[in-house]
């Protein structure tokens, strides 16, 4: 096993490359595309048997995957933001044909305004698809989740494509300490992709997306996606404790961090997590009694794992790092909707943060703290919060201002709405 | 843990700095993350690039809050605000700066109470094509400060990450890298662990109700045609094309059309013009003229140069 300084980006590619996938259709995006230029490099190289495609879209290269990985081959593919969105339509369909293969996803924020840095309204786009969603906080976790979701994809209790997905720039542009396992170790891990009746050939027409015109069959077909997706909950359990007694490495469905004796917690999912754990460390020699909850997977979303967990606790301060317009944190409505109706649930707190990369500060932590305790003693949550300062509205006030002089000095004024 | 950031251009090896520092403390038995930030990737246009270095595993991600150490490979970016070279520095922070100048006058400038180191442009690199290199002087000389980088730890560093650009890269960026870390031996350890706010004293962050704005405000447009020529990206330019008007031959044709920015008029004598307002240093202008009489001066020269 080598351990050297990797990219997400890098240690995604190490993952593809290791489970030995036959088949990668790719489109360029920031910040993504350093995982199919590494893939066609090694390709180019003769370092991987495998065949790599550029399609004209997102869309096709979605198309591209399910149809191969329909044909039986092992299939992986990477994007990001604006290209997982065009690609939605081929989510739900190649979803739909239970066509199992990995999808890397970069997180980041959605347009417009358009930006490159992170967050996570793009994955949520996709959280109804029928993919299964694990999101990293590292980037060994990165390496090690696609070598597991290939296991998890193609697992006959599951049999659905699932996303892998890592912050932009936080991960994807970032280098830290990554073990490469050894390639042999990786191989007998993954295993060989056993297609069983997945078998497009050529000369041997199968349809495998036929049109359903009533309820009672559409039904049928889409409860059952469900429960294939719920399925994923115990088959991930006993694949990351396989992972762990072979490669020593344990990346559980929900991630805690000194959250067994805590009484508040922070829950978050991604690669900000990482910034609550040195929160929590601090937090912890001012004498509070704190911890982190976060969930890697949220398709299936581990509801009873969290209610286990959670049990008990006082105060819970749910970090969204995406926005539902108009009704706001999605990770803190998944969790609500997980505990509401059972018994001691601790109270849950809302804050909005790290929009478009915005960084969380570490008083920041600190504070959410202390709101949540706070709402634990009185029993009263209080309004969801969204992290932004006093001097941040300035520095926005401070380009309005320069828009609107360059306007007056144009000549041109706002249209009138 | 360190906490260490870069600031240059965009071409100058900030990345390629940040990573050759990582691998260094990576190879002298520390956990690292290097990573560089950037909008849209351009040449000559600001950037940063971060490292993190901890004898225990690293709880923290993304940009750095308060550096112990700032690097600055090109001085003309302290007075760009959007460059952010002066943000997050305390009175712990040790500034680096690539410059001719004292450290007294860069004390002075910026009114700084924290330590100023400058590292002077070298013998062997005032060369302006040489510029590039500027990015391994920086990593030597980072690796010096904080002290606890041995020199073959940074040699081999150097080897491991330019490896693919062959052996006489290598042996050019680890002669400036060393000769750097060497010139800043005084200076050896200076660069503190600066520790993090703790929880119990910390100052509340001061939030705010993000207040409701009409749409005729709140919404992202731009209303003005050509806005993008208020944008001074003749900021961007590392190195300045000008014109020797002595040798120019008028087929302004050529470096006009040739120019990929439009920055390069002609007058009404047949003379080309550049506007350095927008002109970004990318030297093809240079390149194509047949008479040789453009020639490239740092920008940190050209105030002279150009009058």
């Amino acid at each position: 096993m080598t351990r050297v300084l990797l990219t997400g980006n890098g240690a995604a590619a190490w993952g593809a490359r290791l489970a030995g996938v036959d088949y990668v259709p790719a489109f360029p995006i920031t910040p993504q595309t350093e995982i199919i230029e590494t893939l066609a490099h090694w390709m180019d190289d003769g370092l991987m048997d495998s065949r790599l495609v550029t399609l004209e879209s997102e869309h096709s290269m979605m198309t591209a995957a399910g149809a191969a990985a329909a044909a039986g081959v092992r299939v992986f593919t990477a994007t990001s933001s604006q290209g997982l969105l065009y690609a939605m339509e081929m989510l739900y369909t190649v979803a739909g044909w239970r066509a199992p293969f990995v999808l890397v996803n970069v997180s980041r924020g959605l347009s417009a305004p358009i930006t490159l840095e992170p967050d996570h309204n793009d994955i949520l786009a996709a959280r109804d698809s029928g993919f299964l969603q694990l999101h990293c906080a590292t980037c060994q976790e990165v390496l090690d989740t696609v070598l597991l979701a290939f296991l998890l994809a193609e697992d006959q209790k599951v049999r659905l494509p699932v996303i892998v997905n890592m912050d932009g720039f936080y991960l994807s542009f970032t280098r830290e300490p990554v073990e490469i396992p050894e390639a042999d170790a990786a191989r007998a891990f993954v295993g060989p992709f056993e297609p069983g009746n997945i078998r497009f050939r050529a000369s041997a027409p199968v349809s495998q997306a036929v049109a359903v015109l009533s309820g009672t069959a559409y039904s049928y077909f889409r409860y059952e996606m469900h429960l294939a997706s719920l399925n994923g909950l115990a088959v991930y359990d006993e694949l990351a404790a396989e992972f762990a007694q072979k490669f020593g490495r344990r990346h559980d469905a929900v991630e805690t961090y000194r959250s067994a004796d805590a009484e508040i917690v922070f829950v978050m999912i991604g690669s900000f997590a990482l910034k609550a754990k040195a929160a929590v460390d601090r937090l912890r020699l001012a004498g509070h009694r704190i911890g982190l909850v976060r969930p890697r997977l949220l398709r299936p979303f581990p509801e009873a794992r969290l209610r286990e967990i959670l049990g008990g606790k006082k105060g819970a301060a749910v970090i969204d790092q995406n926005i539902s317009l108009g009704k706001g944190g999605v990770l803190f409505a998944e969790l609500a909707s997980a505990l509401y109706g059972h018994q001691d649930m601790p109270i849950l707190t809302s804050f909005i943060g790290g929009l478009g990369g915005r960084d969380l500060a570490p008083e920041e932590f600190y504070e959410m703290a202390a709101i949540t305790r706070q709402a634990a003693q009185s029993g009263q949550a209080p309004p969801p919060r969204l992290l932004y300062t006093e001097e941040e509205l300035l520095e926005v006030r401070k380009l309005q201002a320069i828009a609107q002089a360059e306007r007056e000095r144009l000549g041109v004024s706002a249209p009138a709405r | 843990m360190y906490r260490l950031r870069f600031h240059g251009r965009g071409g100058q090896g900030m990345k390629t700095a940040s990573r050759i520092l990582g691998a260094a403390f990576f190879l002298a038995g520390f956990e690292v993350q290097d990573a560089p930030r950037y909008g849209a990737e351009r040449r000559g246009a600001p950037i940063f690039a971060y490292v993190r270095a901890s004898r225990t595993p690293i709880n923290e991600r993304g940009i750095i809050r308060r550096p112990d150490l700032i690097i600055v490979a090109d001085e003309t970016l302290v007075a760009i605000p959007a460059a952010g070279v002066l943000a997050g520095i305390t009175a712990r922070t040790v500034l680096l700066i690539s410059s001719a100048e004292t450290p007294e006058v860069w004390r002075q400038r910026l009114n700084l109470a924290g330590p100023v180191i400058t590292l002077p442009r070298s013998g062997t690199l005032t060369d302006p094509h040489e510029l590039r290199f500027i990015g391994a002087a920086c990593a030597g000389a980072a690796a010096r400060l904080v002290g606890v980088i041995p020199r073959d730890c940074l040699a081999q560093a150097i080897r491991d990450e330019l490896a693919h650009l062959g052996a006489a890269v290598v042996a050019r960026d680890q002669e400036v890298a060393l000769e750097a870390y060497d010139l800043l031996a005084e200076h050896a350890g200076c660069v503190a662990e600066i520790p993090e706010t703790p929880a119990d004293t910390y100052e509340k962050p001061r939030w705010i109700d993000l207040p409701f704005d009409a749409a005729n405000l709140a919404a992202p447009d731009i209303f003005a045609p050509a806005s993008s020529e208020m944008v001074p990206t003749g900021l961007w330019r590392t190195v300045r094309p000008v014109i020797d008007y002595e040798r120019c031959r008028r087929c302004a044709w050529i470096c006009s059309t040739l120019c990929p920015d439009s920055t390069i008029r002609v007058n009404e004598e047949g003379f080309p013009q550049i506007d350095y307002e927008h002109c970004k240093g990318c030297l093809i202008c240079m390149t194509s003229c047949p008479s040789h009489a453009i020639r490239a001066v740092p920008e940190e020269e050209a105030g002279k140069a150009t009058g």
